[in-house]
């Protein structure tokens, strides 16, 4: 939990100020003009308790709290936020969903509002105001909270993970620049492990790391765990083909990958050891942070994901959308604090705290001052265009939800590509189990 | 006569027979049942309830947030045809039955070796219980970066004494990653045994070795008739628990691997809660951590008979 006294205000406000935020007097004083006009306002005496996932990048936790503070001065609710780890954030969220109590607010990955979807405030008329007012939704943005018509949460970001290399390896490779189709690709990665200056991509159960390269290639070669009506077709020659394609990529991977969760290729990236990964802006961020790797920082470069055969991008990206329950008493301070964050006046200097960690969702912060702030961090501003829901084609909710919560494609691409099973036992595995799932 | 005859008949008439009530108050076993129920309601709704209310969910489609309904055995069908679950049901008995006989071997050395007379003895007494009291996350996470792909401390120092020139792929490889795991539940799960087993040691009499000593026993007929014999009791209770411990075991599992590489790791434990709790299938995990409990009964039955008879006990042929 976060208390804020003074002292933390202070150095919160000092660490906006410096990369030219708005902040302490002028933030609160546009949240009280704000809570005059907006369309919902908060009970009196409100008070919400809120779980986010705990920051990567601290400058973006600073915004998050100057704009909570200024919110609770502005509407007179009592705000108590606390964060938990990625992993405990949906755990947690479904236990208050069961129990009926504990949070009012949960800012979580993926497609938590679509877990319970009878448990949690429609959020349409927030969605329509902040869709109206900012140029709309992403496309996958917007599947990834709706159920039919209704918005069961508000997909404030993504977290974008993109293709992060070293310069130097990929021109000593004969590349100038991370080619954009497949065959090209896998020739790049060859030719990266014949310098000794290997790619590698997580193989173990990483929530997020694994599962994003794996659809990249499963959704490229066109290959779906289901169809549009929600049929599984995962058992498909598409499949196989993606398979095949990974186990060759994964052949010049270094050693290792199949141990690894979302932290490790971060740790190998940044102790100069791996060369090619896939990961959201953190390794840059942190090579940035760090004076004795100044180097190193000058050599990262970010590119997109390949495309496939499909011929369209098919990236997984990882949404956090924030989500009331039903049970909260008090929903109008609730969507206002939604609605707050996503103000231009808030959710650009916010952007800019998460130094492209996070990627917005509506439209009209293409513009937002951090795409162009680095060029480096370009690449990040697209994860929410490029992305396809969780679900692919299929429709997003709970049994999509599930199928990458359970790994079951991270595990039929491990089991193929470490010599595990074969092609149509990993193949049918995933079938049986995807059945299940979508019975 | 007559008023005499009926005056006692009026006075038999004031015994009146004794109620059920009566009866009630003071049969000894009505009162010893109110004595008990505090017990028993402690025991019902932390123990039975929660137990009975996992073994009903594992006959519903419960999800979490969402109430669900009575669905027979078919997440049990389900499972009895899943890989996955058979190679964690496999997984399980190798890591137990594998960490419980190493950690029983080399407790029990331990255990004897500490009984001896020895300079600082209480102090390594102490120092044998170290893994035991670092919290299981935190030497999981040690044990993490330890065999980590990259950063492995053995790693690291077998390339610098030039007898590797790859880094060990400890928890990418399955055989690798298997015993890396079971290495860490021995290293947490030896103190255990180790102490339980030296407080044992230490009730047994000196006279016993020293009869012994003069009928010219070797020291290895020493621990063979008067040693082990009197130590079956608790080696049955410690081995139990150990089991016990070590079939459920969790915590190490998810800090180092996850259940990887390709569920090579997966637990009961783990798989239930990555099917339960993490992707919502509150069911279909707690199946899983139902059938676990045949399994734990039949640990338990081998050691509660083994208690029973007096041939464990004792180490005699007289049962």
């Amino acid at each position: 939990m976060h208390d804020f006294t003074r002292r933390s205000l202070l150095q919160g406000g000092t660490a906006l100020a410096a990369t030219g935020m708005l902040t302490g007097p002028a933030l609160l004083d546009f949240a009280k003009a704000w809570a005059q006009s907006a369309p919902w306002k908060a009970e009196p005496g409100a008070k919400l308790t809120v779980m986010r996932w705990k920051r990567f990048v601290p400058a973006e936790d600073d915004a998050f709290n100057a704009m909570v503070v200024a919110f609770k001065a502005a509407t007179g609710t009592e705000m108590n936020v606390f964060s938990e780890s990625f992993e405990d954030v949906q755990p947690k969220a479904s236990v208050a969903a069961n129990t009926g109590s504990g949070l009012d607010l949960a800012w979580g990955l993926h497609t938590l509002p679509q877990l319970f979807p009878t448990k949690v405030l429609k959020m349409n008329d927030v969605a329509d105001y902040l869709g109206n007012k900012y140029g709309g939704w992403t496309e996958a943005a917007a599947k990834t909270c709706k159920q039919g018509n209704d918005w069961l949460g508000i997909p404030v970001a993504t977290i974008g993970g993109y293709l992060t290399y070293r310069k130097s390896a990929v021109e000593k490779a004969g590349f100038k620049q991370v080619p954009s189709d497949f065959p090209a690709y896998l020739e790049l990665c060859k030719a990266l492990k014949a310098n000794n200056t290997p790619a590698g991509f997580a193989l173990g159960h990483a929530t997020g790391d694994a599962n994003a390269w794996v659809h990249n290639i499963l959704w490229g070669f066109n290959g779906w765990t289901v169809d549009k009506d929600d049929k599984v077709i995962i058992n498909s020659p598409e499949t196989m083909k993606a398979l095949d394609y990974a186990k060759a990529l994964s052949e010049t991977f270094i050693p290792g990958v199949a141990s690894w969760n979302d932290s490790s290729n971060n740790k190998a990236f940044l102790s100069g050891e791996l060369y090619l990964t896939s990961n959201g802006i953190s390794i840059y961020v942190a090579a940035k942070d760090d004076p004795s790797k100044k180097e190193l920082a000058d050599d990262i470069d970010h590119a997109l994901w390949p495309v496939g055969p499909i011929g369209k991008p098919t990236e997984l990206q990882l949404a956090v959308p924030i989500l009331a329950f039903n049970f909260c008493k008090y929903p109008n301070a609730a969507k206002a604090f939604i609605a707050f964050m996503l103000e231009k006046e808030n959710f650009e200097k916010w952007l800019s705290g998460a130094r492209g960690y996070l990627t917005h969702t509506l439209n009209a912060y293409d513009s937002a001052p951090v795409w162009t702030a680095d060029p480096k961090n370009a690449v990040f501003g697209q994860a929410s265009k490029r992305a396809l829901p969780a679900s692919g084609i299929g429709t997003p909710g709970e049994k999509a939800a599930t199928a990458i919560a359970d790994f079951i494609v991270v595990d039929m691409f491990a089991n193929y590509c470490t010599g595990a099973k074969d092609g149509k036992t990993a193949m049918a595995e995933a079938e049986r189990q995807l059945k299940r799932i979508y019975r | 006569m007559a008023d005499i005859a009926l005056a006692p008949r009026r006075a038999k008439t004031e015994i009146r027979e004794a109620s059920a009530w009566d009866q009630l108050r003071h049969n000894k076993n009505w009162l010893g049942f109110w004595f008990m129920l505090p017990a028993m309601a402690f025991l019902i709704f932390f123990l039975a309830y929660p137990l009975g209310l996992g073994v009903w969910l594992s006959f519903t489609d419960t999800r979490i947030g969402r109430v669900g309904h009575f669905i027979g055995t078919e997440n049990y069908e389900w499972l009895w045809d899943d890989s996955i679950f058979w190679l964690s049901v496999f997984n399980t008995l190798l890591y137990t039955s594998i960490a419980s006989a190493i950690k029983f071997a080399v407790g029990l050395y331990l255990a004897l070796l500490l009984n001896e007379r020895m300079p600082f003895k209480a102090l390594l007494r102490a120092a044998v219980l170290i893994p035991f009291i670092v919290p299981t996350v935190l030497s999981a996470l040690a044990f993490w970066w330890i065999f980590d792909s990259q950063f492995s401390i053995i790693s690291w120092s077998l390339k610098h004494l030039g007898l590797i020139t790859q880094n060990i792929n400890f928890l990418g490889d399955t055989t690798w990653a298997r015993i890396c795991v079971i290495f860490a539940n021995i290293w947490r799960g030896v103190p255990f045994v180790a102490i339980t087993l030296l407080a044992g040691l230490q009730t047994v009499q000196p006279s016993l070795y020293e009869a012994a000593t003069l009928d010219g026993a070797s020291r290895w007929q020493m621990f063979r008739f008067i040693t082990y014999p009197l130590l079956t009791p608790i080696i049955a209770v410690v081995m139990t628990f150990s089991v016990l411990f070590t079939f459920t075991d969790f915590q190490l599992i998810w800090a180092m691997t996850r259940g990887g590489p390709v569920n090579a790791t997966h637990l009961m434990a783990t798989l239930s809660y990555q099917r339960a709790i993490i992707a919502g299938q509150l069911g279909e995990g707690a199946a899983i951590s139902s059938a676990m409990i045949p399994f734990l009964l039949a640990a338990i039955m081998v050691s509660w008979f083994g208690l029973q008879r007096r041939k464990w006990q004792q180490g005699e042929s007289n049962d």
